[in-house]
């Protein structure tokens, strides 16, 4: 079985300093993936190399097997890679519905048509009200989702990224900056949508991780120090040192 | 936040509803019997322009408004399908071909569109500066072409033609300006309808998406450079239809159709009424077309007045009139307008009289500095005063600082009542 997402040697410069330094992973299918590490560490740059956001400078990314070199944000989510952003990234002058239901106009075929109606497609209406259903929002469906309290724009942007229907999730530090009980509902939202598709995700509440995830990459300096299932992980001594030890004892 | 109730209906999926269809029909009816109530010449020659300005200020809003693309040369587009109509006239009229002429605008869109193609081409793989850049140096590289490439655009004097010579409809041959008008009006309806319609499409709903966050919209599928090059080209043929009815009604097509000025000066029309809505450019070539017609018929100085409001636009209200209507449909659902009115009154009242009143002082400036000497007398609001006359003076500074005064005192009282009247009633929520 071909992993779901896979990492070969991948390699980024920003001028002079690496960021990234031989980063090899391979992501199962339907695998919930945690990358953990301290700031700066360069997990959203990682992030934003699998996603084309920025090119990288050497190395393989690979979905399904297939390489994404040379290939445009639009072009991979095409392919079934869908992300969220640490830096909440909606359409804030758009209704709540509205972003929900262009997350829903690619995955269902509309393309760049201009010879349809969206009101007429009872699929794509439907499709979107469930969304909203399933992220808690029907309430606040017709409000600008600028707006919108800061946690329901993390579930608002949960709720693009799965709209899709792809089949990799990321999530870049979907619960950054959220209270216990606001974090409680986000994680209880990704068990959720993310049933039976590949997740990865950047997280620094350890909480999370550890209920999350199926298995844990840590991420310093731009190279992996261990991947293994969260218990593997607690244990490893290079990563106490390196991070867990100093972040586990934060959390008390 | 407002505490607007969202309980309102939704029509259902696809359901063509009276609702929805009131506001068109209602338009509809309306053009049709303007005619009969502005029924000399000139009106109709007014609100011909009007509706040319119309379709050309909405193709406008498709970029600026929908798409988030700022243009500085969309004269470009109208200009070219115009001069390609009149050519076409000039060709029925050789005998080379022959049509009906209600059909001539499509033709002027279609060519709109085809350079709208090949501009957008490369004009649309950025949005914000560069494509603004290019859409400022591709409009100045067509308007200098009109003196180069003469046989096209007929070199300083334009090219002209002659409408009547297109196949008659039910015997209307379009002689007379109320046959033009009626013409001009079924393709406004006909535009209007379909740029809405465009609007509601996936494409035209991405357009939206790209406006507000291109780099989330690629991250869904979209290339942003591909959604905005189909607005674009949807843009380019909505203003060559409005160059198509220029074309008809003026019978002829210049230079300063496709220059700068020209471009620069639906930017303000739109921007005056409103990007953020459909209708809202609707407003502002209503409103420009009759401070541009009726203005210039008493001040040579209509153009500052123009821009003094569009500045004030800007800055007081950057949701342009149409923003400003919509302002107040949170009172209005309130039911609380009432609490508006004596403000509006005690301050706004004021302030319009304080701006006639500077307009006066500079009309009467302008009449000191520049008629001939010993040309004392002017007409300023239905009066005949002096413009070397000291008491004038006085009593119009008097009037300004008076309705400044006024309008000042009166703002903390309006700025209570609006926030008065956007609030709900205890127990509304």
């Amino acid at each position: 079985m071909s992993a779901a997402l896979e990492l070969e040697g991948l390699r980024k410069s920003f001028g002079k300093t690496e960021i990234i330094r031989g980063v090899d992973l391979s992501i199962g299918r339907a695998e919930r993936h945690a990358i953990i590490g301290p700031n700066g560490a360069g997990k959203s740059t990682l992030f934003n190399l699998i996603t084309g956001r920025f090119p990288k400078t050497s190395g393989a990314i690979r979905l399904h097997g297939k390489d994404l070199t040379g290939l445009a944000p639009f072009e991979i989510n095409r392919l079934g890679l869908s992300r969220s952003f640490q830096i909440t990234n909606i359409f804030p002058k758009m209704s709540v519905f509205e972003n929900v239901r262009c997350a829903l106009l690619w995955a269902q075929g509309h393309r760049y048509s201009f010879w349809s109606l969206v009101s007429r497609s009872r699929e794509l209406n439907e499709g979107a009200e469930e969304i909203l259903e399933q992220i808690n929002l029907t309430a606040r469906r017709d409000l600008p989702a600028g707006v919108l309290s800061y946690a329901e724009q993390r579930a608002l942007e949960i709720g693009i990224t799965i709209a899709g229907g792809a089949d990799v999730i990321m999530l870049d530090e979907p619960t950054a900056g959220m209270s216990h009980s606001e974090t409680d509902y986000i994680v209880d939202l990704i068990r959720e949508v993310t049933k039976g598709k590949t997740l990865v995700m950047v997280e620094h509440d350890m909480g999370v991780v550890f209920g999350l995830a199926d298995r844990i990459s840590v991420l310093v300096y731009g190279e992996i120090i261990a991947t293994g299932t969260p218990e593997a992980v607690r244990a490893n001594p290079k990563v106490q040192e390196a991070y867990l030890g100093a972040a586990l004892e934060a959390e008390h | 936040m407002t505490s607007l109730d969202h309980t309102r209906t939704r029509p259902a999926a696809g359901g063509l509803s009276l609702a929805t269809l009131a506001p068109w029909l209602m338009a509809a009816l309306f053009l049709a019997v303007m005619p009969f109530i502005f029924a000399d010449n000139s009106a109709i020659t007014i609100m011909n322009q009007m509706a040319i300005t119309i379709i050309f200020a909405l193709a406008y809003n498709m970029l600026l408004g929908q798409g988030g693309m700022l243009s500085f040369g969309h004269a470009v587009y109208m200009g070219l399908g115009g001069f390609m109509c009149v050519h076409i006239m000039n060709w029925m009229e050789d005998g080379a071909i022959s049509m009906p002429l209600p059909l001539l605008p499509l033709f002027g869109g279609l060519f709109g569109l085809g350079f709208a193609m090949l501009i957008g081409s490369f004009s649309t793989r950025k949005a914000g500066t560069v494509f603004a850049m290019i859409s400022l140096g591709v409009g100045e590289l067509i308007a200098a072409c009109s003196v180069i490439v003469v046989v096209f655009f007929g070199g300083e004097e334009g090219v002209s033609g002659d409408r009547t010579y297109g196949i008659p409809v039910l015997g209307v041959e379009f002689l007379h300006q109320i046959e033009v008008y009626y013409l001009t009006a079924f393709w406004l309806m006909l535009s209007a309808a379909l740029m809405y319609l465009f609007s509601r499409t996936p494409v035209g709903r991405m357009a939206n998406a790209v406006r507000d966050n291109p780099e989330r919209a690629e991250f869904l599928g979209y290339s942003q450079r591909w959604v905005r090059y189909y607005s674009f080209c949807a843009s380019g043929f909505f203003a060559g239809i409005a160059g198509g009815l220029f074309a008809i009604n003026y019978e002829i097509l210049t230079e300063e159709n496709l220059n700068l000025a020209t471009s620069g000066t639906i930017l303000l029309v739109t921007f005056l009424g409103g990007v953020g809505f459909f209708f809202g450019p609707i407003i502002g070539a209503i409103v420009f077309t009759l401070l541009a017609t009726v203005l210039k018929l008493h001040t040579e100085l209509w153009q500052l007045y123009v821009g003094a409001i569009f500045v004030a636009t800007v800055m007081f209200f950057p949701g342009g009139l149409a923003g400003l209507l919509a302002m107040h449909v949170a009172p209005w659902r309130l039911g609380k307008m009432g609490v508006l009115v004596k403000p509006y009154l005690t301050t706004l009242l004021p302030g319009v009289i304080g701006g006639l009143g500077l307009a006066g002082a500079t009309e009467m400036l302008f009449h000191a500095r520049e008629a001939a000497e010993g040309d004392e007398a002017m007409g300023l609001f239905f009066m005949e005063v002096s413009s070397h006359s000291p008491v004038a003076w006085a009593a119009v500074l008097a009037v300004t600082a008076a309705g400044f005064w006024l309008a000042r005192r009166g703002a903390p009282g309006l700025k209570a009542a609006w926030d008065e009247a956007n609030t709900a009633p205890r127990g509304r929520r």
